[in-house]
Order: C-alpha cells, then sequence, then structure tokens
C-alpha cells in the first residue's frame, strides 16, 4: 500500500488541484472547531486551576504556568488529536469508503489511474499542514485562559503573563510538535486504510468510519506514550 | 477482439468460472448474460484486470494481459472504456470534470481542447443542458449516458458495459442500448455488455455467450437463442411469458 501510495502521480497539476482541495477539507475546514474547543478548553483549564489554588502560600502565576504546561504538553497535540480523529478520520474514511462500494475506486483503476497515490497521497501532503491548526490550538487555549482568568477576577493579568515565563523550556514546544507530526501521519492513513480496504454497502461504511476513529484513537494514544517516555524521560 | 482461453478464477474454495474460452469480435456489441451467480461480473471483472484468474489468458488483440508489465498495462487501460453498473461517477465533480477526466489524465489537449472534446461526446449522448451539474443533480438515465460519455470520450479500442440499463424504466433501457450497438458500429470498438436482460439481448445482442454456474453454456446470435434446443438457454430465456410467447410466434412462423 505505503510504495503505491508513494508512486510518481499521473500529472502533478491534477495532483496540486487535489492537494489543495484536501488542504481545505482536512486543515481550513477544521479551523472553527479547533478555534472554539480550544478557547473554552484553555478557560476551564485556568479556571479548575484557580478554583484549587486554596492555599494563599501558592502564588497566583500557577494558573498561567498550569495553563500552559496542559494546553502546550497535552491538549492541544493529543486531545484536539483525539478530537480531529473523529472529525478528519471520520471525513477520510467516509468518503474514500463512499467511493469504494459506489466503484468510483474501480472505475479510477480500470482507467490506469493508481486510485492510492490518487486519493490518499493529497491527505497525507494536506496533513503535513497539521502543526499549523495545533500552533493556533496552543495560541487561543492560552487566551482562553488568559481571559478566564483575568476577566473572571481570578489573576491579574501580569501574574498570568509571569506564570506562562516561568520555567519556559523550550524543548516542550518542539516534544508537542514532533507528536503533533506523528499524529498528522496517523490521522492520514489509518483512516484512509480503513476506508479503502473496507467492504460491503452503506452500512459498512458508517461501521469503518466508527472502527477508524476507534483505531486511530488507539494509535495517537500508545504513540503518545512512547512518545513522552523517548522524548521527555530522562 | 478479445480472446479468452481457458479461464478459471476461484475465490476461497469457491470455483466461480470454470474454463470459460471465447471470442468477443470487434465492431460487434458483445454481450454475456446469465443468470445472478452465474460468474458474469466475475468474468467482466476479469476481463478489466480488476480480478486475476488463476488459469489461462486474456488477450486483446493479441497482447496476453498476464503476460504485459505494469506500464505496458497501464497503458492498455487506457485504450479501455467502462460503464459501471451503477454509473460510478465521481461525486465532487460535475458532469463536464468527469467526461473530461480521463482526457485530463492521460492526455496532453488543452484545457481548450478537452472542453471541445466533452462538448461533443456529451452531445453525441443527448445530454446538453447538464454540463455544470454535479452526478447527485441528474436522473439514472442521465448518469448512465454521463458514463458513457466518459467512456467513449479517450476514443476506446474496447468498451466495456456492466448492467448498463439496471435500474432504468424500460424506454430509458432502450435508448441507452441503442446508444452503445451506435457507438460500437460508429467507432468500430470490441464492445462487451454483461447483463441479464431479455430486452437488451434482443436489442444489441450480436454475438452472446451464455454462463450456467461458471460454465459457457451456449453462445450464438440472437437470432439463434430462439431456435436452439440447449436446454439451460431455454430454461433462462423463457423464464418469461412475453418471451414464451415469442418462441411460440416465431417457430410457428418457421413451420
Amino acid at each position: 500500500m505505503i510504495k503505491e501510495v508513494f508512486n510518481k502521480p499521473l500529472k502533478w497539476s491534477a495532483m496540486k488541484t487535489l492537494i489543495f482541495k484536501e488542504i481545505d477539507d482536512l486543515i481550513i475546514g477544521s479551523l472553527g472547531i479547533v478555534a472554539f474547543i480550544s478557547f473554552f478548553v484553555g478557560g476551564v483549564v485556568a479556571i479548575q486551576t484557580a478554583l484549587n489554588l486554596t492555599n494563599p502560600l501558592i502564588p497566583k502565576y500557577l494558573i498561567g504556568f498550569a495553563t500552559r504546561q496542559s494546553v502546550i504538553l497535552e491538549f492541544a497535540p493529543t486531545f484536539i488529536s483525539i478530537i480531529m480523529a473523529g472529525k478528519m478520520g471520520s471525513f477520510i474514511t467516509s468518503s474514500i469508503g463512499t467511493m469504494r462500494v459506489t466503484e468510483q475506486i474501480d472505475a479510477l483503476e480500470v482507467m490506469g489511474v493508481n486510485s492510492l497515490n490518487y486519493l490518499v497521497f493529497p491527505k497525507i501532503i494536506a496533513l503535513l499542514l497539521y502543526p499549523f491548526v495545533i500552533g493556533i490550538s496552543m495560541f487561543l487555549g492560552i487566551l482562553g485562559g488568559w481571559m478566564a482568568g483575568v476577566y473572571g477576577g481570578f489573576t491579574s493579568s501580569d501574574e498570568f503573563i509571569m506564570g506562562l515565563q516561568t520555567d519556559f523550556i523550550p524543548f516542550h514546544i518542539v516534544y508537542a510538535f514532533i507528536k503533533t507530526m506523528v499524529f498528522a501521519i496517523i490521522l492520514a492513513t489509518i483512516p484512509s486504510y480503513h476506508g479503502y480496504y473496507m467492504k460491503g454497502g452503506a452500512l459498512e461504511v458508517g461501521k469503518a468510519s466508527t472502527v477508524s476513529f476507534v483505531w486511530s484513537s488507539v494509535a495517537i494514544i500508545l504513540s503518545n506514550y512512547i512518545l513522552t517516555q523517548l522524548l521527555l524521560s530522562k | 477482439m478479445i480472446e479468452i482461453k481457458n479461464i478459471e478464477k476461484s475465490f476461497g474454495d469457491t470455483k466461480v468460472l470454470k474454463g470459460i474460452s471465447c471470442v468477443f469480435e470487434t465492431g460487434k456489441t458483445n454481450l454475456i448474460i446469465g443468470q445472478s451467480g452465474s460468474g458474469k461480473t466475475v468474468l467482466l471483472k476479469s476481463l478489466l484486470g480488476i480480478h486475476t484468474p488463476e488459469v489461462g489468458t486474456i488477450s486483446f488483440d493479441g497482447r496476453i494481459y498476464s503476460e504485459l508489465s505494469a506500464d505496458e498495462k497501464r497503458a492498455l487501460r487506457t485504450e479501455i472504456g467502462m460503464v459501471f453498473q451503477g454509473s460510478a461517477l465521481f461525486d465532487s465533480m460535475t458532469v463536464e470534470e468527469n467526461v473530461g477526466f480521463p482526457l485530463k489524465m492521460f492526455t496532453k489537449q488543452t484545457p481548450k481542447e478537452i472542453q471541445e472534446r466533452v462538448d461533443f461526446v456529451l452531445k453525441r449522448v443527448n445530454l446538453v443542458d447538464a454540463h455544470k451539474k454535479k452526478p447527485s443533480e441528474i436522473s439514472g438515465g442521465m448518469q448512465k449516458r454521463v458514463a458513457i460519455a466518459r467512456a467513449i470520450v479517450n476514443n476506446p479500442k474496447y468498451l466495456f458495459c456492466d448492467e448498463p440499463n439496471s435500474g432504468l424504466d424500460p424506454k430509458t433501457a432502450i435508448v441507452i442500448d441503442n446508444l452503445i450497438k451506435e457507438i460500437t458500429e460508429e467507432y468500430n470498438i470490441t464492445t462487451v455488455v454483461n447483463t441479464h436482460d431479455m430486452n437488451s439481448v434482443m436489442e444489441i445482442g450480436e454475438k452472446i455467450i451464455f454462463l450456467k454456474e461458471g460454465i459457457l453454456a451456449w453462445e450464438g446470435t440472437k437470432k439463434e437463442i430462439f431456435k436452439t434446443d440447449n436446454e439451460a438457454i431455454v430454461d433462462f430465456v423463457y423464464s418469461s411469458n412475453l418471451f414464451k410467447k415469442i418462441r411460440k410466434a416465431q417457430n410457428k412462423g418457421d413451420h
């Protein structure tokens, strides 16, 4: 499968059009929901942290610190990816699966088009921009935390920003984006596999979407654990 | 001309094609008929290279498919036009994008040349007002015409049709049948139609092969089909009361 996906495309001009279409469907089309979830979850993280700081000896800047760590290390890369396994993953599986059951993939093959390359390669290339989505999620998560903390009266803006800067380790950003790239490959390949090799009719398209979501999530959680162990443990 | 020699195809323990040999002639509408489960679709998909037979050969004007390199197979496939049972039009494309797709992928024609060719074939299949519509916005009969237009747009040498008039009303079915026959004669291509519709057999069947349980049980022309004493084909054809009456009338005329 992998060899066929990365074969030279029949026509680069057609492939370019497909890549832009996939960027629009998968990346641009996900920005709204990612922005919404990130902003409010960032806010909730800040409020939850503030409400649990009952000891007056614990400084308030911890709210900013906790928001930054939660959002950058786990929420944006991992949990947004699991949500995207549901959104992008089911879209990929159902669109390819529908093409399978309606013989559109057979039609491509009969014409002499390498269907794996035509359908899967543009998705993989489009998802190379996935870190851009996660970058926006990180920014909006922290912004949401700042707004909830400051306008909710839990901390001052200076304290929150001080918390954001405290003990900042730049490698955490690198770690988050390494994870994101691995998750992007999972998001492009596992749903494509389940769509391409599905058998049956419309009901099976739905089942394949569910199965692809489950396996993508499992792969994301496991690779998250392995990458964290490899990259962060000393 | 397509020549099939002794092909066999199994799925697990079930042998679906059991040593079929026949010739599909150029410039003629060749029909594969038989009951559901007789192996028609497997034979057609074997001809298309979607299934690989375990035994036997399929040759396209002397080119044995199993002996071709991957590039040669791909080149041969550009000479094939296929009309699928459900039309298999690309949902995300308009009618004209669907029809122009093979030209865009396999030729170096300019967008203007592609547009002219697309307009020509859509006119040829009597579809002039649907260029910008999506497949979901047109009727089943129109979808079949678009599928035929897409199949012939790149001047194929071989045209395959899988149940081309299934799900269509009798009047539209006749229009589609006649269109296939006209195109076959006009472009002198080798057309193979997979059907179990006896009306199609009567309309366009110049050469007919009848499959029963994976075996070629009979072959002949549409005229011969009414005179044969082959039990298998008589049983298949005259399962309909209408055709029983036609046979009776024909036999009366002969005597």
